[in-house]
């Protein structure tokens, strides 16, 4: 494994909701004990369901949200309660990919004066010739026209607005560049697009990426690893193709044989999550997986697991190696037409080196037609 | 997906501010009436009209006629006259009252609504204790105690109505910081000047606008309370308030006396109503 980029150390944040000088109000863990680590030049994916803490899991490692305990570093400098040029250095290094296209750019400000404000902040010496020129190169480099620099964000689909979220973010040339779901609020086909401009401008820049998804299907295509996060804690954590093709994890096992398979009917479905997620503002004890986990013995219920380490493959699970046996393997079966199209469209980035961005959508464009 | 017919890219005219403030027709007509009052009060001291304090004893609430076009007062002071010197007075009470309302009010708001914590409690607690106090009731309270004169009578309706726009700005700044927006800007990394002057005042602006244009229309009228109680315009200087103040008394004898007034504030006001709204509309990139 290379060098270490991005390190987070038992981080804790806790919220207080509804708490006034007369109630306590209640404590919501959103994250509470998550150590990774990032290699330089990797893509890692952070799943889980909704409220399991991922997003504010993301903004504690930009920077954004301060932790309540536990310390990020970047390239072996503190992130968390830094000021000034310190914090500004990180800025530029680090960047960010909002979930919501529609709401994370000022709908005051034209798509060129988004796009060049981080040169603004950054490189407040370049000439008005070479900012223009490197706003320019930006909007082409995610798909866009140099002539869209006049618009407002309120002209462009949300796909294009993300294409302008991705560029606003390259603008400071950063090193890793984390993605709070940066295509679940895109219909599926744009999804594709994105998912691939951002493999292709990962893999052509050298970027770390962080994505943070729900999706399985989009961090399958895209991830070098993945950690499974629930409630709080990161519950598994390995390389995409061992968390996918041999889960450990119930959680994982669950989460896997939960997502809807469009090539075929499941019939054999062996588990289904049960019941809901409880809250993160009151987790249970022991194992906080224990009252959905069909696994789930006495000692769940009191002891919290620790993580063990197998190699680069990590769980936190008191019962692994009897759970992972029983899970079901992964069925190859023939896929449809439409399934098969979705499919080609992710892997035509990752097949293809040389593929600019744009043939790409052409050709797929053609192929829907 | 041919990039030539990509609505997007027709080409855009330099100012689409102006432009679009143009082709508004009401905002236009609002500018109409501003511009024309504000010519009449610069042009007062050059037009041909008697001098608005000279009395006609002989010409008492007479109605208009070619010699007084707007009729005579009380004290047979032409109306018309009183009309033109007057409306320097009001427009100056409704316009810089109001300016001073929101250059206090919305930095305060602005300071409450995104730092929060104590600069927000403190700046919270003294609106809400001005609030309690009515409007017109702290105005002449101020006013009396800054002393009769027509600057002070600004400077008190202007600080009676800087609570509003504390409340109106917070508010908004409140709405608007939790925007993702505003976290991207801090995501890129700029500073927190920037942050508020570029993401978070445009965006509290147009309410403010709208709510800075029905002021304009409250100060009008608070100066001439303030005038009526003595503590505004002092006489025998016009303004329009005191001018209705007065003609309340001779609504049966000499209604002429209450309607020009009572017109012109009605216009001036709407005035200033459709340029605000033209005003918010053109400066709103999603407006077409």
């Amino acid at each position: 494994m290379s060098r270490t980029i991005l390190s987070a150390k038992d981080l804790v944040r806790h919220f207080n909701v509804g708490s006034s000088w007369l109630t306590k109000g209640q404590t919501v863990q959103a994250v509470d004990g998550v150590s990774l680590e990032i290699a330089a030049g990797e893509t890692f994916a952070i799943v889980g369901e909704s409220g399991c803490g991922k997003s504010t899991l993301a903004r504690l490692l930009m920077g954004l949200l301060e932790p309540t305990s536990g310390s990020v570093r970047f390239d072996d400098r503190a992130v968390s309660g830094v000021s000034g040029p310190a914090l500004k250095a990180l800025r530029r290094e680090m960047q960010f990919v909002f979930q919501d296209p529609f709401s994370s750019l000022n709908p005051r400000m034209t798509v060129g004066k988004l796009v060049g404000e981080p040169l603004e902040v950054h490189f407040p010496d370049l000439s008005s010739d070479d900012h223009r020129g490197r706003v320019s190169g930006l909007l082409d480099q995610v798909g866009l026209l140099p002539e869209h620099a006049n618009r407002y964000p309120h002209e462009f689909s949300g796909g294009q607005r993300q294409r302008i979220g991705i560029a606003r973010a390259l603008a400071s040339r950063p090193t890793l560049i984390i993605a709070d779901e940066p295509v679940s609020a895109l219909d599926v086909s744009v999804q594709a697009q994105v998912i691939n401009l951002m493999s292709d401008l990962g893999r052509d820049l050298g970027l770390t990426l962080v994505i943070v998804a729900h999706d399985l299907a989009v961090i399958r295509h895209m991830s070098d690893r993945v950690a499974v996060m629930y409630l709080g804690q990161i519950v598994e954590s390995g390389t995409a193709d061992a968390v996918f093709e041999a889960p450990r994890h119930p959680y994982t096992q669950t989460l896997l044989s939960s997502v809807p398979k469009p090539e075929y009917r499941d019939e054999a479905r062996t588990q289904t999550p049960l019941g809901e997620m409880p809250s993160p503002s009151a987790p249970p004890p022991g194992c906080r997986f224990h009252t959905r986990c069909p696994h789930a013995q006495d000692r769940c219920r009191t002891d919290r697991p620790s993580v063990e380490e197998d190699g680069d493959h990590t769980v936190a699970c008191h019962f692994w190696r009897d759970v992972a046996g029983a899970a079901a393997r992964p069925v190859s079966r023939p896929r449809s037409q439409s399934a098969a199209a979705r499919f080609a469209l992710y892997k035509a980035a990752t097949d293809g080196a040389p593929i600019t961005h744009k043939q790409q959508v052409a050709k797929a464009a053609q192929s829907v037609d | 997906m041919s990039i030539a017919t990509d609505p997007i890219l027709e080409k855009r005219p330099e100012n689409r501010v102006w432009k679009k403030f143009r082709s508004h027709r009401s905002a236009m007509f609002g500018g109409f009436l501003v511009t024309f009052f504000i010519a009449i009060a610069l042009l007062a001291p050059i037009l041909p009209i008697p001098d608005p304090a000279a009395t006609d004893w002989g010409a008492v609430r007479k109605a208009p006629s070619w010699a007084h076009p707007l009729g005579t007062d009380e004290i047979g002071r032409d109306v018309l006259s009183r009309m033109i010197w007057g409306a320097q007075a009001s427009l100056l009470a409704g316009v810089i009252s109001v300016c001073i309302a929101v250059a206090l009010g919305v930095p305060l708001g602005i300071i409450a609504g995104y730092f929060g914590g104590w600069s927000d409690a403190v700046i919270s607690r003294c609106t809400e204790a001005l609030l309690a106090a009515p409007f017109l009731i702290l105005a002449i309270a101020l006013a009396a105690f800054l002393g009769p004169s027509l600057t002070n009578a600004m400077i008190a309706i202007g600080i009676s109505a800087t609570p509003i726009f504390i409340r109106l700005t917070r508010g908004q700044v409140l709405n608007v910081r939790a925007e993702d927006y505003v976290e991207s800007a801090r995501a890129i990394g700029l500073s927190q000047v920037r942050i508020l002057t570029r993401y978070i005042f445009p965006n509290v602006l147009p309410p403010i606008l709208v709510q800075a244009t029905l002021t304009i229309a409250t100060a009008i009228i608070a100066e001439a309370s303030l005038s009526f109680l003595g503590l505004g315009q002092q006489p025998p200087a016009p303004s329009w308030g005191s001018m209705l103040n007065t003609a309340k008394n001779f609504l049966n004898q000499a209604p002429w006396m209450a309607l020009w007034p009572g017109i012109s504030i009605f216009l001036v006001v709407l005035g200033f109503n459709l340029l605000g709204d033209g005003l918010r509309d053109a400066l709103d990139p999603r407006e077409h």
